[in-house]
């Protein structure tokens, strides 16, 4: 096994992690610091981390949640077809077109049917 | 350069444009809804009924192809034409009955029809399916928008937990047949139906030893279609979800969810499975399996509906009692050389109990309140007067469930014994002439009820015009395939499942 062929990879690795460091870095030393309780509180996607189980909650985070799936899923499939772009040709194109009209055509109607609204 | 690109030409797409050119009218009708004005959605059922009639038309064009689609995991043949003409039938008359009924009980939404049509492109692709994924995608298709249409008429309390239960209870289904197809691909290293036959003959899985592991993912594919047919011991939902969920989606649910389950287990049974013996016996290994289905079924379904007074939970225990009989024909399949016969008998019989049910089902959403209630059994009491015709024709389609000569119900039933008796089958053929003899008490109580019994005559609110059609459609139907059953069993045939390779 080749392990030169990892090189990129390690390198990925570790020019992602110093990009990360380097963020929190800068941020510390140039973003304002005023914490207050809300801040400072664990963030759980929304919902208010403690507290009793059965209550209301605020449910148009969970359609944006699952609208974000949908898209989320058209990147899985685009990401390896842009791999093999080529050699799929027209084919490929043809049927990622039918993918992403279907998709589109979602995304069409939970717009008109009023679901990106907030209230 | 990894591979070569197939092309479009590779993929066959002449064949699969009926279930094609259904699923992107649906998709097209999602949008064309949204620019339909809401007190005006009769538009948009006209619209589906266009997509119906437009995929029809494509179905006759390949009606007599046999070819295969998609690389082989598609396959256009009589059997999957026949059961496409069955599927958009019952989205027809699903639709009639739909409109005016959804109209006054104050659920009228486009997505309603486009859900519709989704459905039918999920049945029709069941009957395509020459491959185990593609069974559980069309399963998935045929399913979810199932799910939606029975928990329509929410925040009533019996839509959701009719919707909450075919949800819960689909997917364990959905899970054993996945399961099943996983142990299957184990054991013969492929999905695709005629490969998995070719593994069998050729002693590939003899010679590794993993005949237990396919009859074990077999067994637990039939436990997952099972549970879509409503045969017993799976048929705990059914009464349940049909009460529940809207009067014209239990119709369609009835007849489609059965079509759509019947086509994919005739197809693997006697496709894939045909050859699958144990210590080289005679018939195919699931045939006992499969005839003892169809008796508990059989028996289960005709006695607990004679205590129903709900006419939907009746005809719900009424369909199990039919899943039995079409169950009778895919046990019958199993003995050897026989299945084409039998394959074609349940085809008639689907086809003669789509119309029978849904008309039966039009005329219960006839008599149903704005409200949703009004579906007790003694609603019928005194139709014979108040609404002369529509009784004559609900007597007819009674007498055509219980299979009495000159209609529908008596060809399917005639078919499925003859091949079950060919088969060898006699006890199972004697168990289902005695349970129709149950059934007829049933049904002819109805007609009792209409005709003999004195009352109020009851005012049927929901007898509009779309309904009139409706049952009038599926009375034509019933009598013309009782009378002229040539005229069906016909275009039923030749199957050629078996050999189909």
């Amino acid at each position: 096994m080749a392990l030169e062929s990892f090189a990129p990879i390690t390198a990925l690795l570790v020019i992602s992690f110093l990009v990360a460091l380097l963020i929190l870095f800068i941020s510390r030393i140039f973003g304002p610091q005023r914490p207050s309780s809300r801040k400072a509180a664990p963030y759980e996607s929304g919902m208010k981390p403690i507290g009793p189980a059965v209550r209301r909650l605020p449910v148009q985070f969970y359609l944006v949640a699952v609208l974000f799936i949908l898209f989320d899923i058209e990147v899985i499939f685009f990401l390896p077809w842009a791999v093999i772009f080529r050699e799929l040709a027209v084919y490929g194109l043809i049927t990622m077109g039918i993918f992403t009209l279907i998709l589109t055509v979602g995304l069409i109607y939970e717009w008109k049917s009023g679901a990106l609204e907030w209230e | 350069m990894l591979f070569q690109a197939p092309t479009l030409a590779d993929l066959n797409l002449a064949y699969t444009w009926p279930v094609v050119s259904l699923a992107l009218g649906a998709t097209l009708l999602l949008l064309a809804d949204l620019f339909v004005p809401k007190d005006r959605k009769e538009i948009t059922a006209w619209l589906a009924i266009a997509g119906l009639v437009v995929s029809f038309v494509l179905n006759l064009g390949v009606y007599s192809v046999t070819d295969v689609a998609f690389f082989g995991m598609f396959r256009a043949d009589t059997f999957s034409a026949f059961l496409n003409m069955v599927a958009l039938l019952a989205a027809f008359i699903g639709i009639l009955i739909s409109v005016d009924y959804l109209k006054r009980t104050g659920l009228e939404r486009g997505e309603f029809y486009a859900l519709i049509l989704f459905t039918t492109s999920g049945i029709m692709l069941m009957g395509h399916a020459n491959d185990l994924v593609v069974v559980f995608v069309a399963l998935e298709l045929l399913s979810i928008p199932l799910y939606i249409l029975s928990a329509l008429r929410y925040p009533d309390p019996k839509s959701e937990e009719s919707g909450m239960k075919y949800l819960v209870l689909g997917a364990f289904a959905s899970a054993f047949f996945v399961f099943g197809s996983a142990l299957i691909y184990g054991a013969t290293g492929t999905t695709g139906l005629p490969a998995i036959f070719d593994a069998l003959q050729s002693g590939a899985v003899a010679a590794n030893g993993s005949e237990t592991l396919l009859l074990i993912g077999t067994a637990l594919v039939l436990v997952g279609l099972g549970f879509k047919v409503a045969a017993v011991p799976f048929h705990m939902w059914t009464p349940d979800v049909y009460e529940g969920a809207p009067t014209p989606v239990t119709a369609f649910m009835s007849v489609g969810a059965k079509v759509g389950g019947f086509a994919a287990l005739l197809r693997i049974l006697l496709v894939a499975l045909p050859a699958l013996t144990i210590n080289g016996g005679e018939a195919a290994a699931w045939q006992t399996t499969v005839a003892l289905i169809a008796a508990a079924t059989l028996i289960l379904g005709n006695f607990v509906a004679i205590v129903q007074t709900n006419i939907k939970r009746l005809l719900a225990y009424s369909s199990i009692a039919h899943a039995g009989y079409i169950m009778m024909a895919v046990a019958a399949a199993g003995a050897t050389g026989r299945g084409d016969q039998a394959a074609q008998a349940a085809l008639v019989y689907l086809m003669a109990y789509m119309f029978t049910n849904l008309g039966a089902f039009a005329i219960a959403v006839a008599i149903e309140r704005d409200d949703g209630t009004g579906t007790e059994v003694d609603r019928f009491v005194g139709l014979g007067r108040s609404k002369p015709v529509l009784a004559a024709i609900m007597a007819v389609f009674m007498l055509s469930l219980t299979g009495i000569p000159l209609t529908a119900g008596f060809m399917g039933k005639w078919l499925v014994f003859q091949a079950t008796i060919e088969s060898g089958l006699v006890w199972l053929a004697v168990l289902g002439v005695l349970t129709s003899v149950v059934s007829a008490y049933y049904y002819v109580g109805i007609i009792v009820r209409m005709y003999l019994q004195d009352g109020e005559g009851d005012p049927a609110a929901g007898a509009t015009s779309y309904v009139h059609w409706a049952v009038y459609v599926t009375f034509a139907g019933t009598l013309l395939l009782g009378i002229f059953p040539f005229l069906v069993t016909n275009l039923a045939g030749p199957v050629a499942l078996a050999l189909a390779r």
